[in-house]
């Protein structure tokens, strides 16, 4: 371990020296050190909470290192923040995706460098400069809509467009592919690829290992904040490098799933008929008591809103719905979760964590509200629950204490994971439960999953990982265009088909 | 252009619109070009109070101290151009700077030390009260021709005029709303109070927006105390006690939300007039006495946001019906 593989003697483009940041009660970075040549694609990985993202917050001068040396194009290199990264030819695409939702796309294209006349923002040509911006990651939006009007997707990729379009030399993607479906992620790579052979250099962070292999040239891997090796993508097999990310050997991910079908008298849910003009065709489904119902499709195939309208975030006008055989009219979330239902939104930034509460009390939220504020759950209950599930999901955090905004993004989604299985819902609806999270704990959240399924909960996953559809669900409904195209069960399940039915 | 961000605006020039139309209707002489000049000129001091404090509510913030510092800048200019004897021009530029100058102290304070702009701009309020107590407690007049002049000045359109504040405070208007939509502070005004943290991320340099902000509004309030001071000719320290308030709720009336981000500067227009429609029709039915006036003035201001959002609604669905 401990290797570094050296590049073909060109002067690298930038050079760190054994940088190390501590913040209160963890030390997030150890003397790591990090090298990458002009028109390098360079991985770097590690599980939640490993410090990928606060390597690059000290790059970038977010937050001010506490040791080490920053060598950018030979020169000593000190950013103050981000912007001033950003004028010495560092662009950034940061985790959470830090754009403006209230401006237009235009504006947060063109944020700080507005194209002017007679020393004045010329709208027109701020419009036209973001279209140029759009084109080159294949967006065909109307830049003149607020941002928050469309998709994380689509924010995401706006947030990608924006980092190109300044003339950087260096470009850093904090977990870029995390909400993109396949396509846009080739487009990504595409664009990746002709950025390279510009000679820029870009830092890659991700937890798809696929993507890795695909597109790197080296990997560096942090593990717990030290700095374990930098590799030749080519030279290391896969299990070596998971061996080198969670520090052992991992069982093959291909545990076998129980297909038997259960037995539909059974059904938690059944929906006929369900949907919302302009928002959702009507969808027949039924779920099963221990049954999960893996949800396929592309970014706006109509996933989320099926699990929004089954949880009464949006109200259906047509349609009817039966909760264990009674027929039921849900008009609002909080009457979905009395009638034992949980949802776990895509969004977590959004929907989801309240940044300034700790992890105890983010943890506990769902619950609480559950069983009426009135009846405050006892401060022993609670820490004996946050506690278990801390262990069970193996979240990194020092404390329950801890406000979860610090946790690593990775972690902040087990939080909220967490956060509805202690609710123990009937049906538990899960949008991509495993966005961002490291291949340890996709591997625990499964088996979790597998577990609750065994003790009789029903679970609906949206997912857009057809890999890990095809391990855990027992059906999988296909979405198209916001209509339910096809159904698939048992040995019909397979990637390929899947595939199959949205390329029709 | 009718679309998410321009809705709140569009609905407010539409209860506004209404609000005359009903004047014009019910009261003789409420139509025409006689009462839209006194209109703009009564209001020209709120309204430009106004326009500097939409910047800092666009930014996410707030200013309470805008009313005291009308009081300060009057009796600035009469400390100046009586006492002093000094030329009312000169007076102007330096109690406009003086204005500035504190509106940015106020912006170092509370983007150095990161307090809640309430309790800084709190602090300024009884502040600057206090100093126009110290330079003089009682009503002065400020006695100048070059001052009397400029209240005289005026534009005759038809049977209205279009005095001097009136177009001072027309040019501020301008100008507020060329800053923020067409300039890159403007913009960072925006991208700060759409969401702090991110615009940091981005670049925007968030800390000096902020001072740039206050010192903005501090501009915008000390121009609107020398409005103040060359219509009514005269200082003295109660002038402007709850000028701020009347400031946010002009603001708000004009589409921009409190949580920071999103509204426009014209607003503060709409808004500032919109007050102004509800004082005069007040003012022409006649029968109301001072204490029911601010009650009718309160449920009116409730009624006509209550409207602004039912116009805001039916228009989202109209529009989510057309563009199917
Ligand atoms: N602002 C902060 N204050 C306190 N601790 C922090 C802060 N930011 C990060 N940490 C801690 O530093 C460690 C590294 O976090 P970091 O966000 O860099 O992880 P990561 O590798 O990006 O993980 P992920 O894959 O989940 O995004 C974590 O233990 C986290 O709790
Ligand atoms: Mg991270």
């Amino acid at each position: 371990m401990g290797v570094l593989e050296p590049v073909v003697d060109v002067q690298p483009l930038l050079e760190i020296k054994n940088i190390s940041k501590g913040f209160a009660g963890v030390q997030a970075l150890n003397k790591v050190s990090f090298s990458i040549a002009p028109g390098e694609i360079h991985a770097l990985l590690g599980e939640n909470g490993a410090g990928k993202s606060t390597f690059i917050k000290v790059l970038t001068g977010v937050y001010t290192r506490d040791s080490g040396k920053i060598l950018f194009d030979g020169q000593d290199f000190h950013a103050t923040s981000s912007g001033h990264a950003q004028t010495q030819g560092v662009s950034t695409v940061y985790q959470e995706v830090n754009l403006i939702p209230t401006m237009t796309v235009t504006e947060n294209l063109t944020l700080l460098q507005q194209p002017k006349r007679f020393g004045l923002i010329s709208p027109k040509r701020a419009k036209q400069r973001a279209l140029e911006m759009l084109e080159r990651v294949g967006l065909n939006i109307d830049p003149s809509k607020q941002l928050d009007s469309y998709s994380i997707a689509v924010q995401q990729l706006v947030a990608i467009a924006r980092a190109i379009g300044t003339k950087a030399k260096l470009l850093i993607l904090d977990e870029p592919t995390a909400s993109l479906d396949a396509k846009e992620v080739l487009r990504l790579f595409e664009l990746m690829r002709q950025l390279k052979s510009q000679g820029i250099s870009i830092i890659f962070v991700t937890h798809f290992l696929d993507q890795v292999y695909e597109i790197t040239d080296r990997i560096t891997v942090l593990r717990n904040g030290s700095f374990i090796g930098t590799y030749a993508t080519k030279k290391l097999p896969q299990a070596e490098l998971i061996h080198a990310m969670v520090g052992k050997s991992l069982d093959e991910l291909t545990s076998g799933s129980n297909r038997e079908t259960s037995d539909s008298a059974d059904d938690v849910l059944r929906i006929q008929n369900f949907g919302k003009q302009r928002f959702l065709k009507p969808v027949d489904l039924s779920i099963a008591k221990g049954e999960i119902v893996g949800l396929a499709g592309m970014l706006g195939s109509g996933r989320s809103e099926l699990c929004e309208i089954i949880f009464g975030a949006q109200a259906v006008d047509q349609g009817s719905m039966e909760i264990a055989q009674n027929a039921v009219h849900i008009k609002s979330p909080k009457q979905a979760i009395d009638h034992g239902l949980g949802y776990c939104p895509e969004d977590r930034k959004i929907d989801g964590i309240i940044a300034e509460l700790s992890v105890r009390e983010n943890m506990i939220l769902a619950l609480q509200a559950k069983r009426g504020w009135l009846k405050p759950i006892p401060m022993t209950e609670q820490k004996a629950m946050v506690e278990s599930m801390i262990e069970r999901l193996s979240i990194k955090t020092p404390n329950l204490n801890k406000p979860i905004g610090e946790l690593s993004g990775g972690n902040q989604q087990k939080v909220i994971l967490a956060r509805w299985l202690l609710t123990q819902p009937t049906l538990l609806l899960l949008d991509e439960p495993t966005r961002g999270i490291d291949i340890g704990a996709h591997h625990d959240i499964i088996a979790i999953m597998k577990e609750l399924c065994e003790q009789g909960m029903s679970l609906l996953v949206a997912s857009s990982e057809l890999e890990e559809l095809v391990i855990f669900a027992h059906r999988v409904v296909v979405m198209k265009d916001r209509k339910k195209v096809m159904e698939l069960t048992g040995s019909d399940i397979s990637q390929k088909s899947i595939v199959n039915a949205i390329a029709q | 252009m009718l679309n998410e961000r321009t809705l709140p605006l569009i609905s407010a020039i539409i209860v506004l619109l209404l609000l005359y139309g009903f004047g014009s209707i019910a009261y003789q002489g409420f139509f025409g070009l006689r009462l839209a000049g006194y209109l703009l000129t009564d209001n020209a001091f709120i309204i430009v109070t106004a326009v500097g404090m939409a910047f800092v509510i666009l930014s996410g913030g707030i200013d309470l101290s805008v009313g005291s510092m009308i009081a300060f800048v009057c009796a600035l200019m009469a400390l100046l151009v009586v006492k002093f004897q000094i030329h009312p021009v000169v007076a102007i530029a330096i109690s406009v700077c003086v204005g500035t100058l504190f509106g940015t102290v106020m912006g170092l304070v509370i983007a150095i030390f990161k307090i809640q702009p309430f309790i800084v701009t709190l602090a300024g309020m009884f502040l600057f009260r206090g100093l126009g107590y110290v330079i003089n407690t009682q009503q002065v007049k400020i006695d100048h021709p070059f001052m009397s002049s400029l209240s005289e000045f005026g534009i005759i359109i038809g049977q209205g005029e279009l005095n001097f504040v009136a177009i001072i405070m027309i040019l501020f208007l301008a100008l507020g709303v060329i800053i923020s939509r067409y300039t890159r502070f403007g913009h960072n005004v925006y991208a700060i109070g759409g969401d702090a943290q991110s615009a940091a991320l981005i670049g925007v340099n968030v800390p000096w927006t902020t001072v740039k902000v206050y010192a903005l509004s501090g501009f915008y309030s000390s121009v609107a105390g020398v409005l103040f001071a060359v219509a009514t000719g005269s200082a003295y320290p109660e002038i402007g006690i709850a000028v701020e308030l009347d400031a946010i709720a002009a603001v708000v009336l004009g589409g921009t939300l409190l949580t920071g981000g999103v509204g426009y500067v014209f607003g503060a227009f709409i808004g500032g007039m919109t007050f102004g429609v509800i004082q005069q029709l007040i003012n022409f039915d006649g029968t109301l006495n001072a204490a029911s006036t601010r009650i009718v003035i309160g449920a009116l201001l409730l009624l006509f946001i209550l409207l602004q959002k039912i116009i805001l609604v039916w228009a989202k669905k109209f529009s989510a019906k057309g563009s199917d």
